[in-house]
């Protein structure tokens, strides 16, 4: 399949399922939830090192936030319900709790509910309040700026983690130029975030290593420096991989960001340097979600 | 299916226990069967026939008409469905009430939602003493659901209260939210003596300042609170003007107190 000059490689991107929830930070104003929302889901790009993998969703409208105020919606995915809740609880904690004006609420109604300001009250060391309010709970927990309110549990759902694909430039700048045409077009999409910095990364990775220590290590097959030394999947053009990694609530929405970030990346075209578009296949060792490139290009 | 009515028809001499007339109670029985039931009237039992006109057959919507103020218990313990009150209600309405509606448009007598657990109950006019409070000799009072008095409420509103939210448009007597353990009582007309006393949690949220508050409530300040706007606006959708407020009432003065006990509680005044 070829779409405007750049063509769709016949393969699949390969996911696994991960545990999901999804939570909203209001406050003051958008930069100070921005503020709050990005320190939250800072260093969570990968489950292989950070223990889960966080981005932010979209920003809210005040008519869209419990509380009225701007706010924006982050999703943290994890492996494991307990490691989800862990990372949760601490990144809720260090991230949210000490952001001026910040509050925090549940984003996801359904599912199990796991803690969110449950512990952290016990900051308020016993000058908490609690209040339930259309059936959920809420903490006052005062705080120098004020109190900082939070809901007691959000709901943690099954997802899907690690749906990708690959695109490969002729040069660097133009990699970059078309994941970031990916990356615009994909926030437009509801339950899908893209974890790593600014949606993109650039050290793929390939499972398992010659260091008995490491359980991933570099994707030498589509790295353009080592198209002599290893067995590669790159033609004498390309100069640059890059790679976008999304998670989702479900695999349809998987789908649905990867078509149109493929489509805004083949809307620049060969003309620009944009010469293919593959997805990291492991070959079935990583996950049973598979996402045929073009399937969803049909 | 048109509502289960019952009109009063005579005029009661002695006071009226309206416990069995609840649509869990009356889920699945016959007209006979209703007309037949045993209500204890003072010393005696009279038949539900002998006091009311019955007419309808949808017990989950059960309309008492010609209501008058000795009738008491109307929807104890009721755990689904409505009661209309058309007139006055007696003292012990929705008493231990587990869930459901009432909607009186009417006066209630004292001890209006004692020991409440949830659901709702609106009042149109005004109520007595110890609204949703415990029972005499009780520790837990109201635990959970929602009051509306859109007229006055007496003495004691909430003592012992425990959880859930009393909302009165009117005015309120002393000892609002006496021995508290927590929950929310608002007001938005004028509260009489000592607010708050012996208070161990919850929140009074006062529309109008109290004048003078108890030496033991100490004032920690004006402050805006962001859950007032959430607490405000879980109200929109109850018949009440309290849900209307949740984009104004957000700036208050905070007392905390009773001091001269657990001190956790707060009298919010709004500034």
């Amino acid at each position: 399949m070829i779409i405007n000059g750049v063509h769709i490689d016949p393969t699949f991107a390969e996911a696994f399922p991960m545990k999901a929830t999804r939570v909203i930070i209001t406050a003051q104003n958008l930069k100070w939830a921005y503020h709050s929302a990005n320190a939250f889901t800072g260093f969570a790009t990968s489950v292989i090192a950070c223990g889960c993998e966080a981005g932010i969703e979209r920003e809210l409208d005040p008519s869209e936030t419990p509380d009225g105020r701007p706010g924006v919606s982050a999703m943290i995915f994890a492996m494991g319900g307990k490691g989800l809740a862990k990372q949760l609880e601490t990144r809720a904690g260090q991230c949210v709790l000490t952001s001026p004006t910040s509050a925090l609420f549940a984003g996801i109604e359904g599912g199990d509910r796991i803690a969110l300001g449950k512990n952290l009250r016990y900051f308020g060391d016993g000058f908490q309040i609690s209040k339930r309010i259309r059936g959920k709970r809420y903490w006052r927990v005062p705080v120098m700026d004020g109190e900082f309110l939070t809901e007691e549990t959000t709901g943690m759902i099954p997802a899907v983690g690690g749906g990708n694909f690959l695109i490969l430039a002729e040069s660097q700048p133009q990699a970059l130029a078309a994941c970031e045409a990916a990356i615009e077009a994909m926030k437009k999409v509801p339950n899908v975030i893209m974890p790593f910095p600014g949606g993109v990364v650039r050290s793929g990775s390939k499972v398992g290593s010659k260091y008995k220590s490491l359980n991933a290590s570099t994707n030498d097959a589509f790295c353009p420096t080592l198209k002599g030394q290893t067995k590669s999947e790159l033609s004498p053009e390309i100069e640059s991989v890059m790679e976008i990694v999304i998670d989702g609530l479900s695999d349809e929405d998987i789908k649905k960001s990867m078509r149109v970030g493929i489509q805004a990346a083949c809307e620049l075209g060969a003309a620009n340097g944009i010469r293919r578009i593959s997805a990291g296949n492991y070959g079935g060792k990583l996950g049973p979600f598979l996402f045929h490139l073009q399937d969803i290009m049909a | 299916m048109s509502a289960l009515t019952f009109t009063l028809k005579i005029e009661l001499k002695q006071r009226l226990d309206c416990s069995p007339l609840t649509p869990g109670a009356l889920a699945g029985k016959g007209a006979a069967e209703i007309a037949g039931i045993e209500l204890q009237c003072g010393n005696r039992k009279l038949r539900a026939d002998a006091v009311f006109d019955i007419s309808g057959s949808d017990s989950d919507a059960i309309v008492v008409s010609k209501a008058s103020a000795k009738l008491d218990y109307i929807g104890k313990g009721m755990e689904s469905g409505s009661i209309t009150v058309e007139g006055d209600a007696g003292s012990y309405l929705g008493l231990l009430m587990k869930n459901g509606v009432i909607h009186v448009s009417g006066n209630v007598d004292a001890y209006a939602a004692c020991e409440m657990k949830n659901g709702e109950i609106c009042i149109e006019g005004n109520a007595g003493d110890y609204l949703g409070a415990a029972l005499p000799g009780d520790k837990k009072g109201m635990q959970g659901g929602v009051v509306i008095v859109k007229g006055d409420a007496a003495d004691r509103v909430g003592d012992h209260m425990r959880r859930g939210a009393i909302l009165i448009e009117g005015n309120a007597g002393a000892y609002l939210g006496a021995r508290m353990t927590a929950g929310t009582i608002a007001v938005m007309g004028s509260v009489g003596a000592f607010p708050g006393y012996a208070m161990k949690r919850g929140t009074l949220l006062l529309l109008k300042s109290p004048g003078q508050l108890p030496a033991t409530f100490n004032d920690c300040g004006t402050h805006t609170l962001g859950f007032l706007p959430l607490l405000l606006k879980g109200f929109q959708g109850y018949p009440t003007r309290f849900g209307d407020l949740a984009d104004q009432v957000k700036r208050v003065r905070r007392y905390a107190g009773d001091l001269s006990g657990l001190g956790k509680g707060e009298i919010l005044v709004v500034a």
